[in-house]
């Protein structure tokens, strides 16, 4: 059990990047997501195709296939995502500026792929909100964009909450991917790092990994669970 | 649905023209934008080339059989393990969803019979085997998928247990599945109205017999579509059999490349099938959504009754569909 107290920096740093790489990418996704879903609800016919063709083909590909996609197809178009080197944020978050483009590239795929869980999410919280909410305020003459930004989105937020939250703990899970995609040192990499080349036992290893992506995933379940409780008995 | 048609007025005939003009030039615009940005870019390098592309998608080049008996083979062995895994974790699943809901059963039982020390250390094991199971579950489904597998692949040698990696990949799959099935199990059984299990007990059915007989099956009915998306979601994390070396589709995905360095018209070709596969699936958990709404309205003797929640929770969970 030494190897936890002893290395302890290499989990911490392990657990800090693929928090960062969670944080952008949640932040990448509900905007993206967000994007989709009202392409999803508009009124213009071609629009609603493309919203329904990108959920559609994100949903059902593996993310797997998607990050190979990233990292063999974007430099293929000649691109290194140096579009992501954004000033200020790569202060914090060091790993955007650097010139090996891994993470930037795991960062778009993991973006690209939960966008459309979380339009769908979103979606879901849309068509939850009573039809006569959105009849009301049609017949108060309040436009498409008006009726969503005074009426349908505020209330449908709430729906839309739990939903969210179980596509943000997936994609923290789905994020341990990017440890076998040569982003080095995250914290599903530490593994191969620390039993590989440094040859410390494999099941304390493992215990740390584990803590490491407990720390996040439950309290957040926890929290959802909650609000999902408290939710219902508002309800009755 | 519905609930589309109401955010704006349906389209006028003025409006219908704008609109109709409007994607047009839009559609011109993003033609012209991809055929700069991607397009070109993509040709100059010779991505459209038969030379890549010819293996996949010409039947007289040389490579062509080869090369799709081999997709074969990673199809196959996808399938086979999606569907050990599958059938695996459905299994796990109502054991689990059993075990939980006989457990808090007898969390209720107070073992009057018996002489009080015996009484409190059996109302203290019940207790500590819910605690154990709960824990159990939390950490199973908290853990990424990814990371159950690798730990499955690299931790049972250590303990001198060694398997196919095709074990491996179907033990780790089941861990997590299992246990996300359980809990949509359970919370199908929870959500039943409460007078399903108490006239069971009323007609004289022990807690398990109860369990099995009337709760399950319900369950089960009520589920099925999130039943279904979970099974998409199986399908798409054996492609997570790469990480440990097994056959699957992406692996020999990744020995084609190896041989004849065309990553991205494989990948494309792989995704085709992966879409193909995984879109009908949830076609399917759509029709059976639908047909069970269907169902329960044409029985109608209930009328809107106490299970029409239970169905809309279901849907909204196939909707949401667990991704990886």
């Amino acid at each position: 059990m030494n190897v936890l107290i002893d290395k302890f920096d290499v989990f911490a740093g392990g657990f800090w990047l693929t928090f960062q790489i969670c944080i952008l990418a949640a932040i990448g996704a509900l905007i993206l997501g967000a994007v989709v879903a009202v392409l999803r609800i508009s009124p213009v016919p071609p629009l609603r195709a493309l919203g329904t063709a990108y959920v559609t083909v994100f949903r059902n590909m593996p993310l797997t296939v998607v990050m190979f996609f990233a990292a063999f197809g974007l430099p293929a178009l000649g691109s290194n995502a140096n579009f992501l080197r954004i000033p200020v944020i790569d202060a914090i978050f060091t790993r955007l500026g650097t010139d090996l483009p891994y993470f930037r590239f795991a960062l778009i795929a993991l973006i690209l792929y939960t966008a459309a869980f979380v339009c769908e999410a979103l979606r879901s919280g849309v068509n939850a909100v009573s039809p006569g909410q959105a009849e009301a305020a049609r017949s108060l003459g309040l436009t498409f964009g008006q009726n969503l930004r005074y009426v349908v989105l505020p209330q449908s937020w709430k729906a839309s909450i739990v939903p969210l939250g179980s596509v943000i703990i997936a994609m923290i899970k789905n994020s341990a991917l990017i440890g076998f995609f040569g982003v080095v040192g995250d914290l599903s990499s530490t593994a191969d790092q620390l039993t590989g080349a440094e040859g410390y036992a494999f099941i304390p290893v493992a215990i740390g990994i584990s803590i490491g992506y407990l720390i996040m995933t439950v309290p957040l379940g926890a929290l959802l669970d909650r609000i999902e409780r408290r939710q219902a008995v508002a309800a009755r | 649905m519905s609930q589309q048609a109401v955010l704006y007025d349906v389209p006028g005939p003025r409006q219908r023209r704008y609109t109709q003009i409007f994607s047009a030039v839009a559609a011109l615009v993003v033609l012209a934008g991809l055929y700069f940005l991607v397009y070109k870019p993509l040709d100059e390098k010779g991505q459209f080339s038969l030379e890549l592309w010819g293996p996949l998608i010409d039947p007289g080049n040389e490579n062509f059989s080869q090369v799709w008996k081999r997709i074969g083979i990673g199809a196959k062995n996808t399938l086979i393990a999606a569907v050990l895994a599958i059938v695996a974790s459905l299994v796990i699943g109502t054991l689990v969803a059993v075990l939980r809901l006989q457990l808090k059963e007898l969390n209720r039982r107070r073992f009057t019979g018996l002489a009080a020390p015996v009484s409190i250390l059996l109302r203290g094991l019940s207790l500590a085997l819910t605690a154990l199971t709960r824990a159990c579950v939390e950490i199973f489904r908290g853990l990424p998928v990814v990371i159950t597998i690798f730990f499955v692949a690299r931790g049972f040698p250590e303990f001198g247990i060694t398997f196919d990696t095709l074990w491996y990949l179907v033990i780790g799959l089941t861990i997590y599945n299992g246990v996300v099935i359980a809990e949509i199990l359970r919370s199908g059984m929870e959500g039943l109205p409460p007078g399903q299990r108490e006239a069971a007990v009323a007609i004289g059915l022990s807690p398990l017999q109860t369990t099995v007989t009337i709760l399950l099956p319900q369950a089960f009915r009520i589920m099925l579509p999130a039943l279904i998306s979970q099974l998409v979601v199986v399908l798409k994390d054996t492609s997570l059999g790469f990480i440990i070396s097994y056959e699957e589709l992406l692996n020999i995905g990744k020995q084609i490349i190896g041989a004849l360095g065309n990553p991205i018209q494989t990948y494309t070709i792989i995704a085709v099938l992966f879409i193909a596969v995984n879109y009908s699936l949830s076609k399917l958990a759509q029709y059976i959504q639908r047909r069970l709404a269907r169902g329960r309205k044409t029985a109608g003797v209930t009328g809107r009754g106490p299970t029409a929640p239970a169905v809309q929770a279901a849907a909204a969970g196939a909707d949401e569909v667990n991704p990886v």
